[in-house]
């Protein structure tokens, strides 16, 4: 496969899809397996765009993520339509979660979603309008 | 430590997927929290949890986990079976406790001067 760089990337989601959920991690950890990228930074990357895939599926009704992958860096976009977040801090902490107790008994909201992005990401940034939808850009830099 | 012999010696259930007689496990993480997995799992450990659904096998994938093992006598569905083939995860099984199996796998660790 012959790829140009910068690479884009686009994926969509569906809110309560959890079937599929990690889909647009595993398609984008193949990428860049062959592109020979560092496997322990592949992890690092796929582990928070996962985190950030099931937010969307487990909490809005539709996202769409835009990915870009140059020489130094991948930029992660996911746009969600969904509730918002009334409070980002408290989103942030480890073990605060508005999940429902389905899927909570499925091992998601745990509270650790967004608490494992930041940890994987070299930036994070959250934005969220209540009843509008939330949008996460993360950087990841490829040489650390 | 050799995955066959932990299979062997524990009597394990392969649900699904081939075992390589050649995979080695570094270590056993155990959990049934999924982002927990996803930010403390290593790659090539041996997972225990008693999630049984399909998106464990997406987990493990991503984590480079080289095998789940179901405690409690869980069952996988047919969805989780297929996925667990598609994307070359060894599903194992048992019926006993997570408490049990990672005892004795910590105590083949010790014997094998593992830790």
């Amino acid at each position: 496969m012959n790829f140009g760089f910068p690479m884009r990337l686009q994926y969509m989601i569906s809110g309560g899809d959890f079937n599929n959920a990690g889909a647009a991690a595993s398609s984008l950890k193949k990428i860049l397996k062959q592109l020979s990228i560092d496997s322990e930074l592949v992890r690092k990357i796929v582990v928070a765009l996962y985190e950030a895939e099931v937010n969307v599926v487990a909490h809005a009704y539709s996202g769409l993520i835009n990915i870009e992958l140059d020489h130094e860096k991948i930029l992660i976009v996911i746009q969600d339509e969904g509730p918002g977040i009334p409070d980002i801090d408290k989103a942030m902490e480890a073990g605060f979660s508005t999940a429902s107790e389905e899927v909570r008994s499925m091992g998601f909201g745990a509270g650790m979603g967004l608490p494992n992005i930041k940890k994987n990401t070299s930036t994070l940034s959250v934005e969220s309008e209540v009843g509008k939808g939330t949008k996460l850009e993360m950087i990841i830099y490829l040489n650390t | 430590m050799n995955l066959a012999e932990i299979i062997k010696s524990l009597n394990l259930k392969i649900i699904s997927g081939k075992l390589n007689p050649e995979t080695k496990i570094k270590g056993v993480y155990v959990s049934d929290l999924l982002s927990d997995v996803m930010g403390n799992a290593k790659a090539g450990d041996l997972w225990i949890t008693l999630q049984s659904h399909k998106n464990i096998i997406a987990v493990a994938e991503l984590k480079d986990i080289c095998a789940i093992l179901i405690i409690n006598g869980g069952q996988p569905d047919e969805e989780t079976i297929k996925k667990s083939r598609e994307d070359d995860i060894l599903l194992l099984g048992t019926d006993e406790s997570a408490f049990s199996m990672a005892g004795r796998i910590y105590e083949l660790f010790k014997k094998h001067e593992l830790l």
